[in-house]
């Protein structure tokens, strides 16, 4: 039986009726880390002996003929943004590379409490900023389909490392696109939440106003079991919020769906295969039954620069902590000099880029041209999609408008890295949830390169997003 | 082109040490970024009034109580520090 293909509920089933043990499922997804892992970079640090501990525990557990949950002995793996109490968290950053993670985040107690093995924490962009995850302070992630391609980013070494079959699901975030660009790269899904669905206690903050943690699977029905679990409000998170799944049930039969396509969405530079992959992907839809409707969303052009220029400025502030005196890498003879070392050899490039633009966009004198019409622009974006939402029920567009780009590419031309983003970003700044699923490859030199749709879906409503989700893997 | 001047006086304001040669790049790397953010002043925001959103975000308080941390978990905070005394954080003088 082929130990490292399954999925969360075969695992199950696989445990309880004794198929294999827990045992010997942790230790060929170890096996398969140890061996395969060298060329592909989706981890940086694996916990061997502690997941091995913890699954013989699991099979005590069965061989006494005790329950077990949905998720227990199912082994799985977290961007290394998100705290998990005495395993290293870098951010991806030199400036963290020793820093031990003193207690859990909200969604690791969630998971921990069901019973998950964590093997290990997966490469990111440094702190989450970027597209390809080249901006990891530990070398970039190579995406397994394609090793001399990007897997995404910036949650990249979290969708390589699930289909390259080294874990069964990971944990990423999500501040512009960062779960479901690289899993759209990388032919998995992807899901962000909605704005304060789940608990950002525990993930260090980016953006926090945009910032979302989401489960990146091999299937929808993965991703909805993991997000059912890591929900709900938290009182460590004043944005959290305590919101029951809407009430959808008037159309979740596909005949009474009607599918908004963005016009913006469909423009030049956005590679044909990509754009005749989605648009045969919602004709599926529509031969199912559903309603096409062509909605637009005048704003989109301008989502790129908006979000960059909040992101920035909430990185900005939130950076502020890695001061070189409470925590992390720390150089310097005096205050002055400890502040301008530690951060200036501690960050890497994009980081400092980044901090740079949000000081500066905050800065006497620029805050109105910046950072106030940024965030009005940010509410006419919002508006775009009220306005849409108002006559359909789902959005559906490409997730990027490539297929995974080569190593490289992309990193001498800041700008061009940042369009990687640009169907996704939309969805942050307005805080809506969406989710990338597979919906075909493109051939490139041999080798098919996964292609994602993306689905936008009214706050709160992931569950409904996920039903029509789950109709594409069909 | 963003003057070089002006970009050393956001690294100091930002904290960040950088290098002659950092600086250079920076200056021009950071100006192409600028040329593309200013496409935002295309937008008509006229009509806007509020600059954030009216998601049902509100204020959060709660009653401000001192709570023991576990000592476990106050020592796993304490490792973390670059440097101690008595159990203390550590800093560099600011006067």
């Amino acid at each position: 039986m082929d130990l490292l293909n399954l999925t969360i509920k075969k695992i199950h089933q696989g445990l309880v009726n004794k198929k294999f043990s827990c045992l010997e499922l942790t230790k060929a997804y170890l096996d398969k880390i140890e061996k395969e892992d060298k060329n592909i970079n989706s981890f940086l640090s694996v916990y061997r002996d502690r997941a091995i501990a913890k699954s013989k525990k699991v099979d005590e557990k069965i061989s006494k003929g005790e329950k077990i949950s949905l998720l227990e002995g199912v082994p799985i793996s977290i961007k290394d943004i998100i705290l998990v109490e005495g395993m290293k968290c870098t951010g991806g950053s030199k400036i963290l590379e020793n820093y031990i993670a003193p207690y859990n985040a909200t969604c690791i107690n969630k998971l921990e409490k069901e019973g998950v093995i964590i093997l290990g924490k997966n490469n990111l962009d440094e702190f989450a900023m970027g597209s390809s995850t080249e901006n990891s302070g530990f070398g970039p992630t190579k995406n397994p389909i394609d090793l001399s391609r990007v897997p995404g980013g910036s949650s990249g070494g979290s969708t390589a490392a699930v289909v390259a079959n080294f874990s069964v699901f990971s944990l990423g975030s999500d501040t512009g696109g960062s779960i479901r660009q690289p899993a759209s790269f990388c032919g998995i899904v992807g899901l962000k939440p909605t704005y304060g669905r789940v608990s950002r206690y525990g993930l260090m903050a980016y953006s926090s106003s945009l910032d979302q943690i989401g489960p990146i699977t091999k299937t929808v029905e993965d991703s909805r079991i993991v997000f059912n679990v890591i929900k709900g409000k938290d009182i460590l998170d004043s944005t959290s919020v305590d919101k029951k799944d809407s009430d959808y049930s008037c159309s979740s039969k596909i005949k009474d769906l009607v599918i908004g396509v963005p016009k913006e969405y469909f423009i030049e530079g956005v590679d044909p295969g990509v754009v005749n992959l989605v648009k045969k992907a919602i004709k599926k839809y529509e031969d199912m039954g559903a309603k096409i409707k062509e909605i637009s969303l005048p704003h989109t052009k301008y989502a790129i620069p908006a979000y960059y220029i909040i992101s920035a400025s909430e990185a900005s502030a939130n950076l502020a902590r890695y001061d070189g005196a409470r925590y992390g890498f720390s150089k310097g003879d005096n205050l002055k000099d400890l502040y301008l070392k530690s951060r200036g050899e501690g960050f890497g490039k994009e980081v400092r880029r980044r901090i740079m633009l949000g000081t500066y966009a905050l800065s006497s004198g620029y805050y109105d041209a910046y950072y106030l019409r940024a965030q009005k622009v940010r509410m006419l974006i919002e508006k775009d999609f009220k306005k849409a939402f108002e006559k359909v029920d789902v959005i559906m567009s490409p997730t990027c408008p490539t297929p995974a780009f080569k190593l490289g590419e992309k990193t001498q031309d800041s700008v061009q890295m940042y369009l990687s983003d640009i169907f996704t970003v939309s969805v942050n700044l307005a805080g809506l949830c969406g989710i990338s699923v597979p919906c075909g490859s493109i051939e490139v030199d041999s080798i098919k390169l996964p292609v994602g749709l993306q689905l936008i879906g009214k706050p709160f409503e992931e569950n409904r997003i996920m039903d029509i989700a789950e109709i594409m893997e069909k | 082109m963003i003057k070089k001047e002006e970009v050393k006086h956001i690294a100091s304001l930002a904290h960040l040490g950088l290098t002659q040669k950092e600086l250079d790049s920076m200056q021009k790397n950071f100006s192409s970024i600028l040329d593309y953010i200013e496409t935002l002043k295309e937008a008509d925001i006229s009509g806007v009034e509020k600059a954030f959103s009216e998601r049902e975000l509100k204020n959060v308080v709660r009653e401000d109580i001192q709570k023991e941390t576990p000592e476990d978990k106050r020592k796993k905070l304490i490792d973390m520090f670059p440097e101690t005394k008595n159990n203390y954080l550590k800093t560099k003088k600011v006067l």
